[in-house]
């Protein structure tokens, strides 16, 4: 019972149709195997807007994020990107459309966070790496963008964790996509951060036109502020709707509610219940 | 630009004041040669005969000196072992920082990952196979298996990384995989020391003292074949300076910026595997240089830029290798430590302190 809204007519942003996500296991002296994590998957993601991926732990969010950026192998169906079918761009140019900020924790040694912020300028940049001003003022820009100018000169190993989310979205700003995709990027941050950085997040898509794909644990969060959810149940089945729709339809209560703890759609909270149901 | 309703960052007022580092970067370049300067004219005026520097001067310069012997010395014995050292410090600090980058990883470098370990494999498989009558082992590499020498310490160097990037598929953890890399380069060596039973015990005997490294077994007719190479290896490196800076965010984020990792690390491999390969082949396997130099570079310069690196660990490799072959020959004595020796009391205490330095403890964070 996924529910797509998918049209042809308006191809800008990323399209999946029918996409079945997962990944090779690579096992030493084994044969290699396909593990399959969800099959049948539909959603749009439109420029201009912040769309929140949700959903339980193990649900196969950061797969489908990897899959959506290429990182993965698309196992079935399509995943358009403004129109264009995924597996038919050549890696070096998906690079200049796609850009992503990871989960895994980097630690790039000695790199202040503007050379950091320049690496996302690779795939415009020759073999030599040299920047032209051209790409030092898309830098600038992009530090701008995410009110991280002041941090230009420190280095990146010793920012706050908030800080350096805010550097490794600027790093993806600066390959100039036209959809950031974000894993997870607000874990590690405390609540403040958390807000600032989803605030600097939606406000990249509308003033940018970018598609901004993120995946979270803040579910209230995300409720308020995202344009659009996808919503990966424990059943890797892929809702792909409003927020309000979605938390209206009951889906949220489905996948989230645990013991005590009930989604109310009205208030867009979870309450703890005076009653364990299980009881 | 994909944005519509973006202020075009090109049209910002275009004077971009250069980053600060510069000035730095700068400086330490300019240290280091005049460093790398004085350390040749060291090397080619100290040793066991001191010859003056005016007459140094005029050797060099083309002038007969008012000794001829001094003449001989210089541009004989000398100026070769200089060029060697150099060369040889080039191509172990940038085969270095090759390693480090590709494995992320502190501590790899073509002797810890083996592929020192793989070239003497190569040249052993050579000296053993070729049997013939050179007297002496330089005197053999001197002769027709010279290139064959060359080109098989190339291919054991590349067999054992290549085996090594095979196994970093399954491997995750760093430490690991540079264990991996230490086993292989000790059954590497137990090969190397099965097959010199067979061979010819002078032979073998030579073969131990190749071992221990030296810059001083090279002639003019080896550094034709040796500086070449080098150069090819270096020219490889220099191809994936913007693929190394990408991948100092790790795989993900460099495929995710385009760069095709498998042809990075086949680059990388290949252009490693000769400057490790051509360098063990004439002057033996060299500890501790490939290590050490990029983390000195990288304390001397700040950053782990690989276009300031690149060029940085030339350099500092250049410098570190002068000042270890200048040690080893005990100016003003005719004794002659082995090589590795003193790379391993000047380099063992750089790791420690890397070691010790980098947060958290952990191996890689000092990268």
């Amino acid at each position: 019972m996924t529910r797509t809204d998918v049209s042809t007519a308006d191809p800008n942003g990323i399209e999946l149709r029918d996409v079945t996500i997962g990944y090779n296991r690579r096992r030493a002296l084994r044969r290699r195997s396909v593990t399959t994590v969800a099959t049948g998957l539909d959603a749009v993601a439109r420029r201009g807007e912040l769309t929140a991926l949700v959903g339980p732990n193990g649900a196969g969010k950061s797969t489908l994020l990897r899959t959506l950026c290429g990182l993965q192998p698309v196992l079935h169906g399509q995943v358009l990107i403004d129109g264009d079918d995924l597996s038919s761009v050549r890696p070096a140019d998906l690079a200049t459309r796609i850009s992503v900020v990871l989960t895994e924790r980097i630690d790039p040694g000695l790199l202040t966070v503007r050379e950091l912020v320049a690496l996302g300028r690779t795939p415009h940049l020759p073999a030599s790496a040299r920047l032209s001003p051209e790409d030092r003022a898309v830098v600038d820009w992009a530090l701008d963008a995410v009110g991280a100018t002041h941090l230009a000169a420190r280095q990146f190993t010793e920012l706050s964790d908030g800080q350096r989310q805010r550097s490794l979205t600027a790093r993806a700003l600066a390959q100039q996509p036209s959809l950031l995709v974000l894993d997870e990027p607000t874990s590690f941050l405390d609540v403040p951060s958390r807000v600032e950085l989803v605030d600097v997040l939606g406000r990249l898509a509308r003033e940018q036109n970018l598609a901004v794909i993120m995946s979270t644990h803040e579910l209230e969060l995300a409720l308020r502020v995202s344009d659009r959810m996808w919503l990966l149940d424990a059943d890797r089945t892929l809702t792909c709707d409003t927020p309000a729709a979605l938390a209206e339809s009951g889906r949220i209560g489905a996948a989230f509610d645990r013991g005590r703890m009930r989604f109310d759609p009205q208030t867009l909270v979870f309450d703890l219940t005076g009653d364990d149901s299980r009881a | 630009m994909t944005t519509t309703l973006d202020p075009a960052p090109r049209t910002q007022d275009g004077v971009t004041s250069p980053p600060p580092r510069t000035g730095r970067v700068a400086v330490a370049l300019a240290a280091l040669a005049a460093a790398l300067a004085l350390a040749v004219v060291l090397s080619v005026t100290l040793g066991s005969v001191t010859v003056p520097i005016g007459e140094t001067l005029r050797i060099l310069t083309g002038q007969d000196a008012s000794d001829p012997r001094w003449g001989t010395v210089v541009r004989d014995l000398r100026l070769p072992r200089t060029i060697t050292a150099i060369v040889v410090g080039a191509a172990l600090g940038i085969a270095g920082l090759q390693m480090q980058t590709l494995f992320r990883n502190a501590l790899a470098d073509p002797y810890i990952l083996g592929a020192s370990s793989g070239a003497s494999l190569g040249v052993a498989l050579v000296v053993v196979a070729g049997g013939g009558g050179a007297s002496g082992f330089t005197a053999n590499l001197a002769g027709l298996g010279r290139a064959g020498v060359v080109i098989a310490a190339a291919l054991g160097a590349a067999a054992v990384l290549m085996l090594i990037m095979l196994l970093s598929r399954w491997v995750r953890s760093a430490v690991t995989l540079l264990l991996i890399g230490v086993m292989l380069g000790s059954a590497t060596t137990a090969v190397v020391s099965v097959l010199l039973v067979y061979a010819d015990p002078q032979r073998s005997q030579q073969f131990l003292v190749w071992g221990l490294g030296s810059f001083t077994a090279t002639t003019w007719s080896d550094l034709a074949l040796l500086v070449p190479i080098v150069l090819t290896g270096i020219a490889a490196a220099l191809l994936t300076v913007r693929a190394l800076n990408a991948l100092l965010l790790g795989e993900g984020y460099a495929r995710s910026m385009g760069i095709d990792i498998r042809a990075v690390r086949l680059t990388t491999v290949v252009s490693a595997a000769l400057l490790a390969g051509a360098t063990t082949a004439f002057c033996g396997p060299i500890g501790f240089l490939g290590l050490i130099v990029p983390h000195l570079a990288r304390m001397a310069f700040g950053t782990s830029d690989h276009r300031v690196l690149l060029p940085g660990v030339a350099l500092l490799g250049a410098v570190v290798a002068l000042v270890c072959g200048l040690v080893s020959q005990m100016p003003g004595t005719d004794t002659v430590f082995p090589l590795n020796a003193v790379t391993a009391l000047v380099g063992a205490p750089v790791v420690i302190t890397v070691l010790v330095r980098s947060r958290r403890g952990a191996l890689g964070s000092a990268l």
